[in-house]
């Protein structure tokens, strides 16, 4: 095998590939070729870097130069310019968005300085098509050591780590496979949870996208501990690279004898078998997901029985999230010590978050708990967007609330977001800034629950729509006082009767927006007037007398025929027969257009 | 494909595969490091960098080194040709002119490994690893 002296990381994640990043590796290998350099440079695909929005990325190693926007057409100027000559192609540089330098690597970026990444720690790094690179990083040691020992040393270790599960609820991870291994039971079920389907969330087919082995390690390793030989891997079709790469990697493991009858000359026998969901958000319950998985509807039951004693088949069951697996094996790696020296008190170790909306690093971000919120939207996020004021920020998807400027120094773990009224969830983290109206967020959300209530219960299904309904009727301007309270009170109700933890949690962002942010629901109800000027139908449009030109434009653009005047002469909007469109604002050359 | 049956023959496994790993794993740490930038400009090219490169990268790799080889461009030192930077944990960056390959060994021997400042040194007048 040949020693590279140079290696370039090419994403080959879901987002960078959509941008033809399979094309810029072909196209790199072909210049290093034609540069004679095949043995001293290498190429390598990897996962996600976790900045699929400037992607495609590739990395130079070992000067960790970060090349983001790389195209097809730059491999000739990487390879002829930086492989051969050392000088770096400035122009695909990251630019910082506030000094607008180009960074010269990636240990320089403020994206990276802060991140600690545990579950992130192969993405980006190794190649996950590759078993080989992921045993060169201790791949499948943490597993031969569990196999070592005992079932409960095992367990111990885990619960003295402090994990705790990252799919949402937070329950401690050791404490879950006690009772699962205590579960009297001869047949026993392990099953990762990568259905994922929180409105912008990517962090589980990104893990499994990049880093495919250490689920499979952990899966294997839970299995040790309760006492089963079989897994099963739920997770979306419509995530097709992920599926892939978990398919091969499990070949792989079954080639090396780290899956199947016998495990590492143990004895102990485990494999894994993949199982397709629909694409259905409240499959993702780990009630509903195991009756989908049986070839049932995929409706929640009620707990208990709880998965752990009755799950799969009847079984016992212990249902992990991706990302609560991919931190096992380095848990076993670096001892439980380590791991929770970690984090805050009760929250150890690290949280993947997808970081999303107004931001300028849009991107997948691991930190240590505790990090806090203006990190994570300043020093990581760079900020927001255009240079606009933060407002929200959106933590656990459709389940959880906004958290506001007052929240930006509150250390980020499972009670403190719980605490603030939003919670941990899976890690979506949509940003906000002025512009947002944050009646119309809430609404969003609730559209998305309404759309995703699997039905089977009323407060869930005929409350959120309730809800979602007087959301609307707000953001038209024909809401009242009294229906705030009444936002209020059927809120506290689906929580307390929702069957299912989609339910329980969905009036979540309409109660921490009314708490959070009441005078702009105040402002839509009384002053008839959406202080975003994002609600369509409160808006109202004029034209400043002192600035316009009378250049007609915008009259000639008006669908309504609502703007009346002489050329020359200054133009106006008339209220009643405006409709909103927006076209005046757009025309006017003037900025003479004004929007209440 | 065969089977690996211990956690022996598992670490000789990786053992093996290490290697191809090396450099990016010496990149995710490269404070830690020392780092050694071999100028690649045309000229350091003439000179024979290249070899002097390849050179110090196979002993880096024999010896299991704790060092980085990165390449960089124009230092401005065309007269020097081939140079190499030298930069410890810690402390500022040393600059090497006329490097051939039996200098490199000794630039490897004393100063990298023991700090020791050998002959060939020139005044620093560019950006360093650090400030770019
Ligand atoms: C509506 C709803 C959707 C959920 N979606 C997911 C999901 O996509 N992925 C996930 O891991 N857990 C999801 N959960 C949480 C699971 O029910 C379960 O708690 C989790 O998979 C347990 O794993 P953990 O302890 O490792 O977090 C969801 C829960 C609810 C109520
Ligand atoms: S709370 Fe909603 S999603 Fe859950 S069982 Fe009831 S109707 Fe279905
Ligand atoms: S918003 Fe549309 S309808 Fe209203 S005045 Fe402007 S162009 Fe006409
Ligand atoms: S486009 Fe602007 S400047 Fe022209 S008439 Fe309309 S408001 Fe006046
Ligand atoms: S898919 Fe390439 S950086 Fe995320
Ligand atoms: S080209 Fe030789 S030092 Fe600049």
């Amino acid at each position: 095998m040949p020693n590279y002296k140079m290696s370039l990381l090419c994403c080959g994640g879901t987002g960078c590939r959509a941008s033809e990043s399979v094309r810029i590796v072909e196209r790199l290998r072909e210049e290093i070729a034609a540069a004679g350099m095949d043995n001293d440079v290498q190429v390598v695909v990897t996962g996600c870097f976790g900045f699929c929005e400037q992607g495609p990325i590739v990395k130079v190693i070992p000067d960790n130069t970060f090349y983001t926007n790389v195209k097809p057409e730059d491999a000739e100027e990487i390879v002829k310019e930086h492989v051969v000559k050392g000088r770096k192609v400035t122009r695909l540089l990251y630019e910082d968005p506030d000094t607008q330098k180009h960074i010269s690597d990636s240990k320089h970026m403020g994206f990276y300085q802060k991140q600690l990444r545990i579950a992130l720690r192969n993405c980006g790094f190794i190649n996950p098509e590759n078993i080989d690179e992921y045993i060169a990083r201790d791949g499948y040691e943490a597993l031969a050591k569990v196999l070592q020992g005992t079932p409960q040393e095992a367990i111990e270790t885990v619960k003295k780590s402090g994990l705790r599960g990252r799919g949402g609820g937070g329950f401690p991870t050791g404490l879950k496979w006690e009772i699962a291994s205590k579960s009297p039971g001869k047949e026993k079920y392990v099953v990762c949870n990568a259905d994922e389907g929180d409105p912008g969330a990517f962090m589980d087919r990104s893990i499994l996208e990049s880093d495919p082995n250490s689920v499979i390690e952990a899966m294997a390793i839970c299995g040790y501990c309760i006492g089963a030989s079989k897994g099963l891997v739920y997770i979306r079709a419509e995530y097709p690279l992920a599926v892939k790469r978990l398919q091969i990697a499990m070949k792989q493991a079954r080639d090396y004898g780290l899956l199947g009858d016998d495990i590492l000359g143990s004895g102990f026998k485990f494999d894994i078998e993949i199982r397709y969901g629909a694409g259905a958000f409240v499959c993702g319950e780990e009630t509903a997901l195991i009756h989908s998985m049986e070839g049932k509807r995929g409706e929640p039951t009620v707990k208990p029985p709880f998965p752990a004693v009755s799950g799969y088949l009847g079984k016992p069951t212990n249902v992990n999230n991706v990302e609560t697996f991919a931190n096992i094996p380095v848990i076993f790696l670096k001892g439980p010590e380590w791991f929770a020296s970690i984090g805050t008190e009760k929250s150890k170790g690290t949280k993947v978050f997808a970081l999303a909306g107004k931001i300028n690093n849009v991107g997948l971000i691991e930190v240590p708990m505790g990090t806090t919120l203006r990190e994570v939207i300043y020093d990581i996020g760079g900020g927001i967007k255009g240079g606009k004021e933060f407002k929200a920020v959106q933590t656990g998807g459709p389940s959880g609330g906004c958290l506001t400027k007052k929240h930006l120094d509150t250390p980020i773990d499972y009670d403190n977001l719980t605490a603030a009224g939003s919670m941990m969830g899976s890690g979506g983290m949509i940003v906000m800034d002025e512009d947002d109206c944050m009646v119309s967020v809430a609404k969003f959300y609730l559209q998305f629950t309404v759309d995703e209530s699997c039905g089977k219960c009323a407060p869930c299904r005929i409350g959120n729509k309730r809800l979602e309904e007087i959301l609307d009727k707000i953001t038209k301007g024909k809401g009242t006082m009294e229906d705030l309270d009444y936002l209020k009170n059927l809120s506290k109700v689906i929580k307390d009767t929702a069957l299912c933890g989609l339910g329980q949690t969905s009036p979540n962002p309409v109660l921490s927006t009314i708490d959070n942010f009441y005078d702009e629901y105040v402002a839509h109800i009384v002053d008839k007037r959406c202080p975003a000027h994002k609600c369509r139908a409160l808006r109202v449009y004029a034209i400043d007398p002192d600035r316009c030109k009378g250049c007609t434009a915008c009259a000639r653009a008006c669908p309504a025929g609502a703007i009346k005047g002489e050329v020359k002469q200054a133009h106006v909007i008339d209220t009643e027969k405006c409709i909103r469109c927006g076209a005046c604002l757009e025309k006017c050359k003037f900025n003479a257009v004004t929007v209440q | 494909m065969s089977k690996i049956k211990s956690l022996d023959e598992l670490r000789q496994m990786k053992a093996r595969l290490e290697s191809q790993m090396d450099i990016r794993e010496k990149s995710n740490n490269p404070e830690k490091l020392v780092q050694i930038r071999v100028a690649m400009a045309t000229c350091g090219i003439a000179a024979g960098a290249r070899v002097v490169m390849n050179a110090i990268i196979e002993r880096v790799e024999r010896e299991k080194l704790p060092v980085i080889v990165t390449q960089g461009g124009c230092m401005g030192y065309c007269y020097a040709e081939p140079t190499i930077e030298v930069k410890r944990p810690g402390e500022d960056p040393v600059v090497f002119g006329h490097v051939n390959t039996d200098k490199a060994m000794e630039i490897i021997d004393k100063y990298v490994l023991h700090g020791e400042l050998v002959d060939g040194i020139l005044p620093v007048n560019y950006q360093t690893i650090e400030k770019n």
